[in-house]
């Protein structure tokens, strides 16, 4: 590990994702990136009673596939580290007593993936642990009925939300050499711009974004137009124009090269409002079309930046703002 | 004939314009449905306390007494009424009293239905 | 810490420049529409009601309404089709009495998962509590003022 400027880390000895798993529900199967999605479900209760235990058994499937990709057996994996969207965790701690490895869970809202990859590529580098397995889940049901309303309750949402993915991708991270190299990585700080309204999410994490991204290009000494792509997590589209606006006025062009992921996670054809959200939105996209772009080497160099609203609905409802933050990892293909 | 015509398009007038004047607070101000409900309450409440909503009831039917002021009319209505008739006891109890076969409905139909039904997913 | 209000300020400010709004013509209309529809049936139902019992108040039709309009709501809620309409309605729905059985019906079906106690029993209220709490308070406040005036 190598300390660059103030926020950056280079990772030294080599660490890899070398297995990668993902499951997406109806919704997201006939998205943008439905060439790349291999693995859905229309059923998003799994045939289970609830959608929490739903949401558990995804996440399971989604494991069992990153470990069988990696050619590994569960026994191989030295610690797993992850979360989701439910209070406490639920869904990662149910699935991680079935697993029996070493856990570690991490709340980070909508950028759980990146966070965890990040710890992951460090405790690789350290040395400690060869094979470290990475997973996040979010579920529109489960979700929202958590932190909204039921979903049988008529309300108009507004045109400028969000639409929470069912959707989830897990990796497993490991000191093998494979084609898809993790290069840096970089935490962000918390960022509170005061924005009140829930509904507007995009706008409360843009400048989490904006922070890290710009900490970023500091301390390597880069720009923009050096990476073939750049990825926010959950920004939607109004988050992505405002983040856009936000890093020209710090002197940094986000062109053609940018994308929002939950901004083009659904097809545009379909009501989705901003797109959609979730720390299974990044988490996805990244086990699916970035992680396939790598292989064919269409990208060569990956940024990825998963931005996550850290509010709970008790702050929310006392009328405190919504603080972010966003986590960055650079894969390159090696 | 022309007189049923007009009394249905008072009431539509009416409920529709109460049901406007909630969505241009919501856009405009984004108070939350919730606190809406509560503040169009109090405003038929209080008209009602005073009588006046009484008026708008007769003047347009349905148009007056199903939206939630409504409800907030048959509340205070039902406590001076009760005030009346029964005194004290009747100023506590009688907003629940006129209101409570609606109440009632609501809570023990949605009972019998949770045990039937579960939620489902929302594509849009 | 200056700085950082003006900060958030002018980016607020920004946001709120930014942010799409709402077709709120169309928003209205509907809500009239919807709203004005929701009514009219209800009057029908009132009207078939004097129809056959001509002697009833008006204030045990208007109770029979309510009932009629929230058994509707409640079992299109069932079938899980009512939010559709509000989606389409907006105020124009939970405006009438229909939003408020709604609000009970969708909740009870949600939190069946969590039991009879502390899902049915405590959750149903999730929405429509406010309504009832307030609702009762003031018809108190209503009825203790009255009797006062009554005193006197």
């Amino acid at each position: 590990m190598k300390r660059l400027g103030k926020q950056t880390l280079e990772v030294v000895n080599n660490c890899y994702i070398i297995g990668r798993g993902s499951l997406v529900g109806e919704k997201e199967k006939n998205g943008t990136f439905r060439k790349y999605m291999e693995y859905s479900t229309d059923d998003d209760k799994m045939g289970e009673k609830t959608f929490e235990k739903g949401e558990r058994k995804m996440l399971r499937l989604i494991n069992k596939r990153a470990i069988k990709d990696a050619e590994l057996l569960v026994d191989d994996i030295d610690i797993y580290l992850g979360g989701d969207l439910m209070n406490q965790l639920v869904s990662s701690n149910y699935v991680a007593e079935v697993l029996q490895v070493p856990f570690v869970g991490i709340y980070s809202a909508c950028s759980t993936i990146t966070a965890s990859i990040g710890i992951a590529a460090s405790l690789i580098d350290g040395g400690g642990f060869k094979n470290i397995l990475c997973s996040t889940i979010s579920h529109f049901s489960s979700a929202e009925r958590q932190y909204r309303y039921p979903l049988e309750f008529g309300n108009q949402r507004q045109s400028y939300s969000q639409w929470t993915v069912t959707a989830g991708g897990g990796f497993v991270i490991s000191s093998k050499k494979s084609p898809i190299k993790i290069t840096k990585i970089c935490f962000g700080r918390v960022q509170d711009f005061g924005v009140v309204d829930i509904a507007n999410m995009g706008a409360a994490m843009a400048p989490a974004a904006c922070d890290t991204l710009c900490n970023f290009f500091a301390d390597t000494k880069t720009k923009p137009s050096d990476y073939d792509f750049i990825a926010t997590g959950d920004l939607g589209k109004l988050g992505s124009d405002i983040l856009r606006d936000l890093m020209k006025k710090k002197g940094f062009l986000l062109e053609q090269n940018y994308s929002d992921i939950g901004h083009s996670i659904y097809s545009f054809d379909e009501e989705s409002y901003q797109g959609g959200s979730g720390a299974g939105c990044s988490a996805s996209v990244l086990a699916t079309y970035i992680i396939d772009k790598l292989l064919d080497g269409t990208f060569k160099k990956v940024l990825l930046v998963a931005t996550g609203a850290l509010m709970s609905t008790i702050s929310n409802q006392q009328g405190d703002s919504i603080p972010s933050v966003a986590h960055l990892i650079e894969l390159e293909k090696s | 004939m022309v007189l049923g015509i007009l009394m249905y398009l008072k009431v539509f007038f009416v409920g529709g314009l109460i049901c406007m004047i909630a969505e241009l607070i919501q856009i405009k101000t984004k108070i939350t449905p919730a606190r809406i409900l509560v503040i169009f309450l109090m405003v038929g409440a209080i008209l009602g306390g005073f009588g006046l909503y009484n008026y708008l009831i007769e003047w347009a039917g349905a148009g007056a007494s199903l939206p939630i002021t409504g409800f907030g009319n048959a509340l205070a209505r039902g406590a001076v009424e009760g005030a009346k008739t029964n005194g004290l006891f009747g100023a506590i109890g009688g907003g629940l009293m006129a209101t409570s076969a609606g109440i009632a409905v609501s809570i023990g139909l949605s009972y019998i239905v949770s045990f039937f039904v579960s939620s489902k997913t929302k594509k849009n | 810490m200056e700085n950082t209000e003006k900060r958030n300020e002018e980016y607020l400010l920004y946001v709120e420049r930014e942010t799409p709004k709402t077709g709120w013509f169309n928003s209205l209309l509907h809500a009239f529409l919807v709203g004005g529809m929701i009514c009219c049936l209800g009057q029908m139902f009132g009207d078939i009601i004097k129809a056959y019992n001509p002697t009833m108040d008006m204030l045990r039709v208007s109770a029979w309404i309510s009932i009629i309009i929230i058994t509707i709501t409640i079992l299109l809620t069932a079938f899980g089709v009512f939010d559709r309409i509000a989606k389409f309605g907006g105020a124009g729905t939970f405006i009438p009495i229909s939003g408020f059985a709604n609000s009970i019906a969708s909740c009870a079906i949600e939190f069946k998962n969590e039991g009879l106690v502390f899902g049915i029993g405590s959750k149903m209220f999730f929405v429509a509590g406010p309504v009832i709490v307030n609702g009762v308070a003031y018809s108190i406040i209503v009825g203790l003022v009255y009797s006062l005036i009554l005193l006197f």
